[in-house]
């Protein structure tokens, strides 16, 4: 590593053996945690999944009700992350670019979601749209099913990952400045060209990594989702739900075989981030050169 | 809130940029914030005042309600104390030393937040139960994880542990050195480096991110139900309890919990708030 010599030239004295191994010891207990806390279930998952080996592990991913829960994941991905997409977009535009009142309150309340247990979250959409909710008479009225139903399970989903791309764009434009735009605009671009043409290339990155980060979460939600779902085998069950409900079911193999598919949905997400990190800077560590500038 | 949906207050918004889409912006923000957060936050508090005060009191401090209580809380509190001590580390670490497969280190801090809560839920409990490989090293010692309340901190702490991490390594990273070299040249000895220029600035941090994990670990569902063992008045933690109370039709019953929970997440979120809003006030100054 390029860097350890630099961490060694920055030190204007030379490293007593004592604190040698004190950094070391650190070293390999923080390794040793991060193995037996994070990176242990991580493994287990698989070697749970294959522990009956291949044909088992392939049959089991193949079941109709996997196939049918994996299509209701994507279906909500698809509906949720976009429209969470634009919303993020157009509230930093709306804080970053323009000064009003409640601009501070406005920030707090986006982020709600966070703060909020997704059981709670799941709740209020049952609050809301349930049977005895407030619009509950009116829907059953139209025969419409929102709550046990698809449309009840996107909208607790668009709740938990609602403040994901507006918590990325916001600090980055705020910090990117609007010059470029509003020179854009002095030399006569019009609407959505100035987005398009200019801000849209500066963010893209930071509107990626937080699009990246929303679809994982919308990918593996389960406790608002479980409340709002109804549990219904092949109809209202996600991938989350789904591997509750086999491992509830004693099916050991089945379980951790559909958990495998979202662990790896999860590993993806962990180096699509790392990728932007280290390809754009965003979210960078800082390095040594810099930091001595 | 009426305020802003108010006709007269638009005139009260001023803006004083050139840039195009000021109205569009706001306003999709505002209608989106209002149908997705505000209408089913309200929907909730309603149902939970519907019966009037005294049944709301009557209702969160029924035995079986409280023990949910001190078990998520009790749990809550010392998973973030836990991951905290294991957020400062990884983080001293990450920002301070550099060693081989650094960067894998750093991308796998994140998983508790990619990893789905429920696929944590079932490997922890897979792992640490009687026969599993953790837990049969334990369980000749009388330590019982899975299906006690140490598995609920262990799983509460999993998925706190990256808020800690993200929240003090940025701070660590941008300590100056030279002000530790001054002292150091001054005749300070490493503790007091550690005590005098170190903690008071990574301090304000890592309350943030115990904060946010505990936040986190008080309203967690997924990766405890599995290893919780859900005993009512032991091992059962509220997040399940109104769950349960909305399976029997009880929703002023689950509805009131669920308000006791906000109220004490939007405290945590206000608290948390005012931390960062204090170290940025600090960073002001030192800029």
């Amino acid at each position: 590593m390029s860097q350890s010599s630099n961490l060694h030239t920055r030190c204007s004295h030379p490293l007593s053996p004592g604190i040698r191994v004190g950094r070391a010891l650190l070293i390999v207990l923080a390794l040793a945690s991060v193995a037996l806390f994070l990176v242990l279930p991580l493994v287990t998952v698989f070697l749970q999944a294959f522990a009956h080996g291949w044909q088992a592990y392939s049959h089991a991913v193949r079941q109709a009700e996997v196939l049918a829960a994996l299509r209701l994941t994507a279906l909500v991905v698809i509906v949720a992350v976009p429209l969470n997409v634009l919303f993020g977009i157009a509230a930093s535009w709306a804080i970053t670019r323009f000064d009003f009142r409640g601009r501070n309150l406005l920030i707090t309340l986006i982020d709600i979601p966070l703060a909020v247990s997704p059981v709670v979250a799941g709740m209020m959409y049952v609050e809301v749209f349930g049977r005895n909710g407030w619009l509950g008479a009116w829907l059953s009225d139209h025969n419409l099913h929102i709550i046990y139903a698809v449309p009840g399970i996107v909208l607790a989903t668009m709740f938990v990952t609602f403040p994901f791309v507006a918590r990325e764009l916001i600090p980055f434009m705020e910090a990117q400045g609007a010059d470029e735009e509003e020179a854009a605009v002095v030399l006569g671009a019009r609407g959505f060209s100035v987005f398009w043409r200019v801000s849209l290339p500066n963010i893209k990155w930071a509107l990626l990594y937080g699009t990246i980060l929303a679809a994982a979460r919308s990918v593996g939600e389960f406790g608002a989702v479980s409340v709002v779902s109804g549990h219904i085998r092949g109809r209202t069950t996600t991938l989350p739900l789904q591997v509750e409900m086999f491992y509830n079911e004693y099916n050991f193999t089945a379980a951790f075989a559909a958990a495998s598919l979202l662990s790896l949905a999860a590993v993806f997400t962990l180096v699509v981030k790392k990728v932007i990190e280290v390809s754009s800077g965003i979210h960078r560590q800082r390095t040594e050169e810099e930091n001595r500038a | 809130m009426a305020a802003i949906a108010n006709h007269k207050a638009w005139s009260l918004l001023k803006r004083s940029s050139p840039l195009p889409g000021y109205h569009l912006s706001l306003g999709f923000t505002l209608i989106y914030l209002t149908s997705i957060v505000l209408i089913p936050l309200f929907a909730i508090v309603r149902r939970g005042a519907h019966g009037g005060f005294a049944a709301f009191a009557h209702s969160i401090s029924s035995p079986r309600v409280v023990a949910a209580y001190r078990v998520t809380l009790s749990s809550a509190l010392v998973a973030a104390l836990l991951s905290g001590l294991f957020g400062m580390l990884v983080a001293w670490v990450l920002a301070r030393y550099d060693f081989p497969g650094k960067r894998i280190v750093d991308a796998v801090i994140d998983l508790p937040f990619a990893l789905p809560t429920a696929v944590a839920g079932i490997s922890l409990t897979t792992l640490y139960a009687e026969n599993g490989w953790i837990g049969r090293f334990l369980e000749p010692h009388g330590i019982h994880v899975a299906f006690t309340q140490l598995g609920i901190i262990l799983a509460m702490s999993f998925v706190g542990s990256p808020f800690v991490v993200r929240s003090v390594q940025p701070v660590l990273e941008e300590i100056d050195h030279a002000m530790e070299e001054a002292a150091a040249s001054l005749g300070a000895n490493r503790w007091q480096i550690f005590t005098r220029i170190l903690a008071p600035v990574c301090l304000p941090a890592l309350l943030t991110g115990t904060a946010l994990a505990f936040a986190r670990a008080a309203g967690e569902y997924g990766s405890v139900i599995f290893i919780a063992g859900n005993m009512p008045m032991k091992t059962e933690i509220t997040a399940l309890l109104i769950v349960t109370k909305l399976e029997e039709y009880d929703y002023s019953g689950a509805a009131d919990i669920a308000i006791a929970m906000l109220a004490l997440s939007l405290v945590v979120m206000l608290a948390i708030n005012l931390l960062q809003w204090r170290v940025q006030r600090r960073e002001g100054r030192r800029g």
